[in-house]
């Protein structure tokens, strides 16, 4: 009996290389992820707009909040101006114009970048980590716990996501940090569900299994077996959430629950400027674009993930 | 069937009933006194207490949701406070605007989204098959409310003396009126009456309206004016149905029963309309059911730009001005049109796939 758990005990370093095989996964993903189209202009968008981010105060010709009533041929909701492209020299250079308070929306835009992609990651990691975790509760133990978890995910599924986060945001009043949670508490349901169904999958199978009859304990089991192994289909809708985290963010500064003035946000951008659309549609028409490049980028980047971490699918 | 139908209605109770408190409880989350909101800031103490005696404010919560589930049992969702007159009607004013909108929106996207999905799995890896998926991606990163104003401009100013114009906003031109059909014809429904309720709500879908009271002019008007909400709304879902046509058929169409097909000699569309659409077709019903919730909350969104009293924008202004019945109310609908919704989706997977047995 003695000899026998030794030799338990003697497989075990055998056993680890095996148990190795997830930075192969990940290692092949990434080779995989860059020979697809979609992975790499989705990598590269996401790559500039973290460089405009990092180096905004640099590449900015203004202040994003500086009025600049006064100066050479300029005023409130100014044209775009570039003397390259035919502009008068003595007007001065605005490469996409000013907004209603005579302000440099090139530079408001370029650190709007700032805004929209911290709201991304800040929002998706919050709920990533309270989703996941709900999830493999829920899937793991089963039984009541999962039930009652489940549920209350079905409850805040029943609302129009978009309706209960603008509830939420009623309730905590209207501001960036709390548009950011309530576009978190919103998204919840959707990474517990995917996180409990790979859970469940993993936890069948017979590597767990082998754990388990090794004597791990359970918490041990979930959180070093079964967890990293159920990550994988997290982390695409992961990236496809920071897409969506900043739509609704952007649709939240619209309705005027969002960042309030002078915050430089894509979305409160342009709903100041609403109105103006038909006579001035410069101030309309680049926030939005640089809404839509931002999300897409990370939409590119979750559907390569997807086919890259999902080796079945590859031709 | 009906066994199973019943099933799934009585499954949707306590969904129902959660949301029903939740609701409740969110609303009066949202801090502010809805005296203050209603009354003014410099309300006498007084005059607030007679104002929440009135509303049935003043009781203990537990108290008044039990009312409220009381209520609600009987189709009594109560008065809004700001308008002071009954939610139900409120949501016969408003409701209908939203359906034709958010309806409009999924017969564009699927018209469009399923032959796109088609059309690029039968020429996989073509330029036509690149260009939709190029298409899908850009249609899923695009702001409603930006793509709405674009349309707005484009068709209301830059075409505006063409054949193309569009009205930038509104449901119907200045003056025309939609006279509900039970009127023009006569039926002398009592107000207030179910009946009449009944029949008000179907007669203020002013497109169907128009449609069988014949009245052309009208029909058209309305229709002028919802193409662009309805095209703007119509992007998202319309470039995610579309993908997942393409996706789903290519997995079909790499079947065996697919080469068996072929091998029969079956030229190609026959091999795709009849034996590889209808399977391909389960995840696309799936998709579809879950685009409610996005089109609602699209709805909003599209109803704000172009300035339309939907559903969207009175829930939206509702939550803002604390107005607790309207809340309720039409939060409890949507969401019961949502458990409807679904449960039509997997009925249809029956239809689609003989082999789900529903039970």
């Amino acid at each position: 009996m003695d000899r026998l758990r030794r030799s338990d005990r003697l497989t075990v370093p055998d056993a680890k290389h095996l148990l190795d095989r997830p930075t192969g996964l990940w290692r092949g993903a990434l080779r995989r992820l860059l020979r697809r189209k979609t992975g790499v202009i989705g990598l590269s968008i996401i790559g500039t707009l973290v460089l405009i981010a990092v180096l905004a105060p640099l590449l900015a010709p203004y202040d994003p909040n500086q009025v600049l009533i006064g100066q050479d041929g300029v005023s409130r909701r100014s044209p775009p101006c570039v003397h390259l492209f035919g502009c008068e020299p003595e007007i001065r250079q605005h490469a996409l114009g000013l907004d209603g308070n005579a302000r440099d929306q090139f530079s408001r835009i370029i650190y709007g970048t700032r805004v929209s992609l911290s709201v991304g990651l800040t929002t998706v990691l919050f709920a990533f980590s309270i989703g996941a975790t709900l999830g493999a509760i829920a899937g793991f133990w089963g039984g009541w716990t999962d039930n009652i978890i489940m549920r209350i995910m079905d409850v805040v599924l029943g609302f129009p996501s978009l309706l209960l986060a603008i509830a939420i945001v009623s309730a905590l009043g209207p501001g960036l940090r709390n548009t950011m949670l309530a576009i978190a508490i919103v998204s919840i349901p959707a990474y517990a569900r995917v996180m409990r169904a790979s859970v469940l999958s993993i936890k069948e199978l017979d590597f767990v299994s082998a754990s388990r009859a090794l004597g791990a304990s359970k918490l041990r089991i979930l959180w070093s077996r079964v967890v990293p192994n159920a990550l994988t289909p997290l982390v695409v809708i992961g990236t496809l959430g920071i897409a969506t985290a900043i739509l609704d963010a952007a649709a939240f500064g619209f309705l005027g629950l969002g960042a309030q003035e002078p915050t430089a946000e894509w979305g409160a951008m342009l709903a100041r400027e609403r109105a103006q659309v038909f006579s001035s549609p410069h101030l309309v028409f680049f926030p939005g674009l640089a809404i839509m490049i931002t999300v897409l980028g990370f939409n590119l980047l979750g559907d390569g993930l997807r086919d890259a971490l999902d080796p079945s699918l590859s031709e | 069937m009906l066994a199973y139908v019943g099933r799934r209605l009585l499954l949707a109770v306590p969904v129902l009933l959660g949301i029903l408190i939740a609701t409740f409880l969110l609303a009066r989350a949202i801090p502010g006194e809805p005296c203050r909101a209603m009354l003014g800031e410099r309300a006498t103490a007084e005059a607030c207490a007679a104002f929440e005696r009135n509303k049935g404010l003043d009781r203990p919560v537990p108290v008044q949701l039990g009312i409220y589930i009381g209520d609600v049992l009987k189709g009594d969702f109560g008065n809004s406070i700001r308008f002071s007159r009954p939610v139900s009607q409120i949501l016969i004013e408003r409701l209908p605007m939203t359906i034709e909108l958010s309806m409009t929106a999924l017969f564009i996207a699927l018209l469009v989204g399923i032959p796109l999905g088609i059309v690029a799995a039968m020429r996989h890896n073509s330029a036509v098959d690149v260009g939709t998926m190029m298409f899908a991606n850009v249609g899923v990163s695009m702001p409603v409310f930006w793509l709405g104003l674009l349309l707005a401009y484009f068709f209301g100013l830059v075409l505006r003396n063409t054949w193309f114009a569009l009205p930038p906003s509104g449901r119907l031109s200045p003056g025309m009126i939609s006279v509900p059909f039970y009127e023009k014809w006569g039926w002398g429904l009592s107000d207030g009456t179910f009946p009449h309720t009944v029949m008000e709500f179907i007669g203020n879908h002013f497109i169907f309206n128009a449609f069988i009271t014949g009245n052309w002019e009208l029909f058209g008007n309305a229709i002028q004016h919802l193409i662009l909400p309805a095209v703007a709304l119509s992007t998202i879902p319309m470039a995610i149905i579309a993908r997942m046509t393409r996706s789903s058929l290519l997995d079909t169409l790499g079947r065996d029963y697919i080469r068996t097909a072929r091998a029969k000699g079956a030229i190609e569309r026959r091999v795709v309309v009849r034996h590889a659409l209808r399977n391909a077709m389960l995840p696309v019903v799936t998709i579809v059911g879950l685009q409610m919730g996005a089109l609602l909350s699209g709805a909003v969104l599209t109803e704000t730009v172009f300035g339309l009293a939907g559903a969207g924008t009175m829930l939206f202004e509702a939550i803002t001005a604390r107005d607790f019945p309207i809340i309720q109310g039409f939060t409890v609908i949507i969401a019961t049109g949502y458990v409807v919704i679904n449960l039509i989706v997997d009925l249809s997977y029956a239809y689609l796939d003989p082999r789900i047995r529903l039970e």
